[in-house]
């Protein structure tokens, strides 16, 4: 099996490559199915979610719709983004800055039923405006979010 | 070799990421969430005093004639003592300020404009970010111009920079 | 004065730079002996210079000079004064002064203490470092100046902010920077190669120890960073992809790889090209995470402040550096003289099926952090999480394990299929009873790749210590046990993560004091919660007690509230055994007088730290090994007043 010696190289390099454009290949079939696309609920409206298919969405706690169910660790709310609302749902320790009227983020995917099942809430927090005068804040900026952030 | 092109193939491969980088620094992601409330009237609201040398804040305030900004600040904000030459600055040209102070308690307030200058005329404190939320706003700082009628006109999102102080002093002058 | 005095030692520092790519450059192209004398001379002083400043700003810390913008910015003098000291590379300017000065340190060693290289190639490694770090010193000097003066000086800092003050953050960020600098070392040392097309064993052997330490401090950063997310984040998790997380994975995947391939060049002097090419691909990827975690062009939940002009200015050095570097190997690497050949089955083939697996999971974890730069390109937001990850980088790192257990077991240059195959019975065996032991406990309840880890795992546990049979255990050289450690602790790892995702059982529940429930074989009683004020926090604590066959353990999970500013903080307990670890947040208190309560059993999940932990003394070992005799050499030899 020895390899004539003045093919090797070439042999080797021809094997990187094959090996890059697979990796490519590779991840462009996951990103097609995993890949978890941004949706306000108007955008769910017009064009439609597959029950199942894990998405962000993104939008405004309608004010006064929140209710907590009887086992104490699940929410129930809508979101909204000025045009259409979506029903959600949530089972888990929300975030501090969860709260009617706030923004939110949520990651998860619709049930048949057309709630939004969320499996992560991303609540928007007060740090992000950081301005290029006060580099040095970065550091703190980082930890912070880590930490407003649930 | 023959497949001397091959070499230069990580090159490429390079320069495309490259070009991706840049192409993201060039356009940033719309990190801004600008207000829903653009163009309707400020919500109906009465804060408790925040600084102990300025009056309360209530909405009324801004539906006398004259247009006025009103400044979402807090004490344990950096931005938002970076902003604060840019605000001595518009005070000093005549542009009336208020402010809300977020989460905030008396003491660090006064200790913050002792430190950084006052140009607020009056100051509410918004302790649960009620009407921080109510005005759709979603972080410190930010400003919102009102104009007489107390109908909120322009929203600036984040710290205002010495170049937006022309930029808010024309906005303010155009809302007379 | 300290701050002029650093600024000074500083341009001064970066002037030296300046020089002594000048003195390496002119020398090498006109081949004037005069010219490269001064090199080493200057890199030393160069270190000297830049080091001083370093201590100047640390100075300034300590003493918390307030007129100072950034110990202003990023301190206060109420600190302990281990966290001033860490402050000083707690934020931009800091962290990339300690960038150059690590660089220019390592190119003092660099200079001082390498004596096996091609004088040529020796001199244009300098050369190399020395335009490296000019970028970095022009960088600070003109965009991020780290003594800059606050006038009039600020009453008293600003960075009192007790989430800060936590060790593992203190020194996780510089042990990462230092693994990136090593990682610059051996970038220069390919560039200084292909610039003297000097591409050999020799020049292996001398790259090999700065890879080797890059390595190991990549692998404690990434370990320390992943246990200091599992326990001060609260939600369970040892890894989330994230964006940051990711800039640190994908050199530390370069690196392994670059371990990989050096050691082939070194020993079979085989693989010249490609390891050149593994250098360069390390060191970028150190750019891209700086770059990608600094710009603030990806949002993270780790998010740093956003700013386009750092970003730019890393931008423009990654592009002078990796493209410069490529444009150099496209020109040159053909003139490099081809290396010894191998057979398919030979410890070198293997090799390089190592060096392609982690090329692509290293490609897929590249692709799938950036595919959201892509697709905004084109208005579609989008993000990628531990799904697509786990899907394809989890059944590569697979495959990767099984060609460890062959790679120690093969030969150099040939071996024969049929022997190795009979070398591989116990793994085997090993694996086939794992498989059948699991089918008939677990199946169904386990997802497959947990399960195929646990399987793995175990052959590869196996596996790395069949290199010590037959071998007198106090005559085996230290790197063969750096090798076996370290492959063991893949497995210790290994294990870990597949038993954390096949067995973990979580309890989510709404407890009111008083309440008890059974999971997992304990019995978590919720006794009492009480509020409980620090310095500037204040928290609800609760009192949980967990018991399980007669022990009772206390933990005390909490829910802070921070003043300025103001934020919630969830402080999740953790109760170690030897089997794994009990895992309990306390939530939000309900309107009816209950608290949510988040309660994990994690079995053998310590094991995923403790085998990074390996895999780094893995590393420590093979430097030594290989490094010991070379280094009592020189030292004697600088002893004895030798210089140059």
């Amino acid at each position: 099996m020895a390899m004539k010696s003045k093919h090797q190289r070439l042999v080797l390099a021809i094997v990187a490559i094959v090996a890059v454009i697979g990796a490519g290949l590779l991840a462009a079939s996951a990103l097609k199915d995993e890949a978890a696309y941004f949706y306000a609920p108007n955008e769910v409206k017009v064009k439609g979610v597959e029950p199942g298919k894990a998405i962000r969405l993104g939008g405004m706690v309608v004010t006064g719709s929140l209710r907590k169910e009887a086992d104490g660790v699940t929410i129930a709310f809508d979101v909204t983004d000025g045009k259409a609302t979506v029903p959600a749902r949530f089972t888990g320790i929300a975030p501090d800055l969860f709260r009617e009227g706030s923004g939110v983020v949520a990651e998860g995917a619709f049930d048949k039923g057309g709630t939004f099942i969320a499996t992560n809430l991303l609540a928007k927090h007060d740090e992000r405006y950081m301005p290029r005068e006060l580099e040095g804040m970065d550091y703190n900026a980082a930890t912070h979010e880590m930490k407003a952030e649930k | 070799m023959k497949s001397g092109w091959l070499l230069w193939l990580p090159l490429a491969l390079f320069a495309a990421l490259g070009a991706l980088f840049l192409g993201g620094l060039l356009h940033p992601e719309e990190r801004v969430i600008t207000s829903k409330m653009i163009g309707k009237p400020l919500p109906a609201f009465t804060l408790p005093q925040a600084a102990s040398d300025r009056p309360a804040l209530v909405s009324a305030e801004f539906a006398q004639g004259k247009p006025r900004l009103l400044n979402i600040f807090a004490s344990w904000c950096v931005p938002c003592a970076a902003e604060s030459p840019q605000l001595m600055a518009l005070a000093q040209a005549g542009v009336p300020i208020d402010g809300i102070a977020i989460r905030d308690a008396r003491e660090d307030v006064d200790a913050f404009l002792a430190r950084w200058g006052n140009p607020y005329s009056h100051i509410g404190l918004d302790a649960r970010s009620s009407v921080q939320i109510a005005l759709g706003s979603s972080g410190v700082p930010e400003t919102f111009l009102i104009d007489g009628q107390g109908r909120i006109v322009f929203q600036h999102v984040g710290d205002i920079r010495a170049e937006d102080v022309p930029g808010i002093i024309a906005k303010w002058k155009a809302a007379q | 004065m300290i701050a002029e005095l650093g600024l000074a030692a500083l341009w001064l520092a970066a002037s030296l730079a300046l020089l002594q790519l000048a003195l390496a450059a002119f020398g090498l192209k006109q081949g004037r002996e005069d010219l490269l004398g001064g090199v080493r001379p200057v890199a030393v002083t160069q270190a000297l210079l830049v080091a001083l400043a370093f201590l100047c700003l640390v100075l300034l810390f300590l003493r918390s000079d307030m007129s100072v913008l950034l110990v202003a910015m990023n301190s206060h003098s109420a600190k302990p004064w281990l966290y001033k000291f860490a402050g000083t590379w707690g934020n931009h300017e800091g962290s990339m002064l300690l960038w150059v000065t690590v660089m220019g340190v390592a190119g003092a060693g660099v200079a001082l203490f390498e004596r096996t290289l091609r004088r040529d190639t020796h001199m244009a490694t300098l050369g190399a470092q020395a335009a490296i770090s000019l970028g970095f010193y022009a960088f600070l000097l003109f965009s991020s100046n780290p003594f800059a003066r606050l006038d009039p000086p600020a009453p008293d800092g600003q960075g009192l902010n007790p989430l800060l003050q936590d060790p593992g953050l203190a020194f996780h960020p510089p042990t990462l920077y230092l693994g990136y600098v090593g990682l610059s070392v051996a970038f220069s040392f390919a560039v200084g190669a292909l610039m003297t097309r000097n591409v050999d064993a020799a020049f292996a052997r001398a790259m090999r120890p700065w890879v080797l330490g890059a390595w190991v401090l990549l692998t404690l950063g990434i370990t320390a960073g992943s246990y200091w997310a599992y326990y001060e984040l609260g939600w369970g998790g040892w890894w989330f992809w994230d964006p940051v997380e990711n800039a640190s994975l994908m050199p530390w995947l370069a690196a392994t790889a670059l371990l990989h391939s050096v050691t082939v060049l070194a020993t079979r002097d085989a693989l010249r090209a490609w390891t050149v090419m593994l250098a360069v691909v390390a060191f970028s990827m150190s750019m891209v995470g700086t770059f990608l975690v600094r710009s603030g062009i990806l949002t993270s939940v780790h998010a740093f402040a956003v700013d386009p002009e750092r970003g730019s200015f890393i931008l423009a050095l990654l592009a002078i550096y990796i493209g410069g570097a490529l444009a150099l190997f496209g020109l040159r690497v053909g003139t490099v003289r081809e290396g010894e050949q191998f057979e398919m089955m030979s410890r070198e083939a293997l090799l390089v099926v190592n060096n392609l697996l982690l090329t692509v999971i290293l490609g897929v974890v590249l692709i799938g952090t950036l595919y959201p730069l892509m697709t905004e390109a084109f208005g579609h937001k989008v993000s990628v999480g531990p799904p697509y990850f786990d899907r394809i980088a989890g059944p590569l790192a697979l495959i990767l394990m099984l060609a460890m257990i062959v790679g120690p077991l093969t030969r150099w240059r040939r071996d024969r299929a049929g022997v190795v195959a009979g070398r591989l019975l116990w793994p085997a065996i090993v694996m086939l009873g794992l498989v059948a032991v699991l089918a008939v406990t677990a199946w169904g309840r386990i997802g497959v790749l947990p399960f195929l880890g646990l399987v793995v795992a175990g052959g590869v546990a196996l596996g790395s210590l069949i290199p010590l049979t037959k071998r007198n255990l106090r005559r085996t050289p230290l790197f063969i046990w750096g090798m076996v450690i370290a492959h063991l602790g893949c497995a210790v790892s290994l294990a870990g993560m597949a038993s954390e995702s096949a067995f973990n059982v979580e309890k989510l529940i709404a407890m009111a004091p008083g309440d008890s429930v059974e999971t997992a074989g304990w019995t978590v009683r919720f006794d009492r919660v009480a509020p409980i004020a620090g310095d500037n926090w204040t928290a609800m604590q609760a009192d949980v007690s967990a018991s399980r066959g007669g022990a009772t353990a206390r933990l005390r999970p909490q829910s802070r509230f921070f003043t300025s500013p103001p934020t919630t903080t969830t402080e999740s307990a953790i109760l170690t055994k030897w089997d794994g670890q009990l895992y309990v947040v306390l939530g939000d208190r309900l309107d009816d007088g209950r608290w949510q309560m988040r309660i994990w059993w994690k079995p053998f999940v310590t094991l995923i730290w403790l085998g990074g932990v390996l895999i780094a003394l893995g590393g420590v070992l093979a430097i030594i090994g290989r490094e010991r005799r070379g280094w009592a050499l020189k030292l004697r030899q600088i002893r004895a007043g030798e210089f140059g």
